[in-house]
């Protein structure tokens, strides 16, 4: 059986077909249907309050490191969901091996207390 | 699907139908889309507002009209909802949320605050939110109950199913926007 590079054509044609669709019902529906612009509607949302000042301004990295400390114990709450569901089938040793996890977090949680980075001041 | 007794399709609209085609109004079904699908953008200020929480809960289901998603920003949302009491300090941020509403859009206001004042008939409330934005449907009662609210949006879906899809073109419309000085 010989394949010529003519054979792929209907391929090309669906490729043109299924972007020219897409393509094309993107632009067509800007086109059609109601539109309003105006300086209030191009506006950011800001739940109907006027916006103040530039979003884009230096802010304290006491600010991130508390963050970046929030993001580390939130994705520890993570790891003991599914600890939870299996709470009977894991027993008394997933207790304990949580117990342990637990535990070293909580170091954690006390050195960083004593390095002073929750104090705000 | 369409066999079950518990599923409530749509009718479809009058037009001329045969073997694998059918021919109606570009109006009719336009409409009919829309109206099944009105996405909420709920304002809510005061009780009316927990009135229509109850509205959006599983007992009286405003997912049923097709209007399941709450919207919480206006962009991708049709039907505004005015619900409460709405301080003249309040009145520009509405006006706002209105404003950055995409077309076509709509309002309902929910219960005698919105609608008129209410009973705070006083130099700090505003009397009725049409005193700012265009208002399509007026829902009485204080606060109204869940069904009254879904009826509201049942008037509005039939006010969204006979407008013509030149409405928001017309010089009509523009007029009413040019009253309500929003451009």
């Amino acid at each position: 059986m010989q394949t010529t590079q003519v054979d792929y054509f209907p391929i090309l044609m669906q490729t043109l077909l299924a972007i020219g669709f897409v393509v094309g019902t993107i632009f067509v529906s800007s086109l059609l249907g109601p539109k309003r612009n105006s300086l209030n509607k191009d506006k950011n949302f800001e739940c109907g309050i006027e916006s103040v000042g530039n979003a884009r301004i230096p802010f304290s990295v006491k600010y991130f490191l508390v963050a970046i400390l929030f993001v580390l114990f939130d994705v520890e709450v993570i790891f003991m969901y599914p600890w939870a569901v299996n709470f009977r089938d894991m027993g008394f040793e997933g207790l304990m091996k949580m117990g342990i996890f637990m535990f070293l977090l909580i170091v954690g949680f006390f050195y960083v207390m004593k390095k002073k980075g929750l104090e705000w001041e | 699907m369409s066999n079950s007794k518990d599923i409530k399709l749509v009718d479809a609209p009058p037009g001329v139908e045969g073997s694998g085609f059918f021919a109606t109004q570009l109006d009719t079904v336009v409409g009919m889309a829309r109206a099944n699908s009105l996405w909420p953008l709920p304002f809510a200020t005061s009780c009316c507002g927990i009135e229509f929480m109850a509205t959006m809960a599983s007992h009286y289901d405003v997912a049923r009209f097709g209007s399941e998603r709450m919207s919480f920003s206006p962009r991708q949302a049709d039907m505004l909802l005015v619900m409460g009491t709405i301080a003249k300090k309040m009145a520009p941020i509405l006006r706002q949320v209105y404003e950055q509403m995409a077309e076509p859009r709509w309002v309902i206001a929910v219960g005698a605050c919105a609608s008129s004042g209410g009973v705070f008939d006083t130099y700090s409330v505003l009397q009725g939110i049409d005193k700012v934005i265009p208002v399509d449907v007026y829902v009485p009662g204080c606060p109204p109950r869940p069904e009254q609210i879904l009826d509201g949006i049942m008037r509005l879906q039939d006010i969204v199913r006979s407008e013509s899809v030149r409405r928001r073109n017309s010089p009509e419309y523009q007029e009413l926007m040019a009253s309500y000085n929003i451009t």
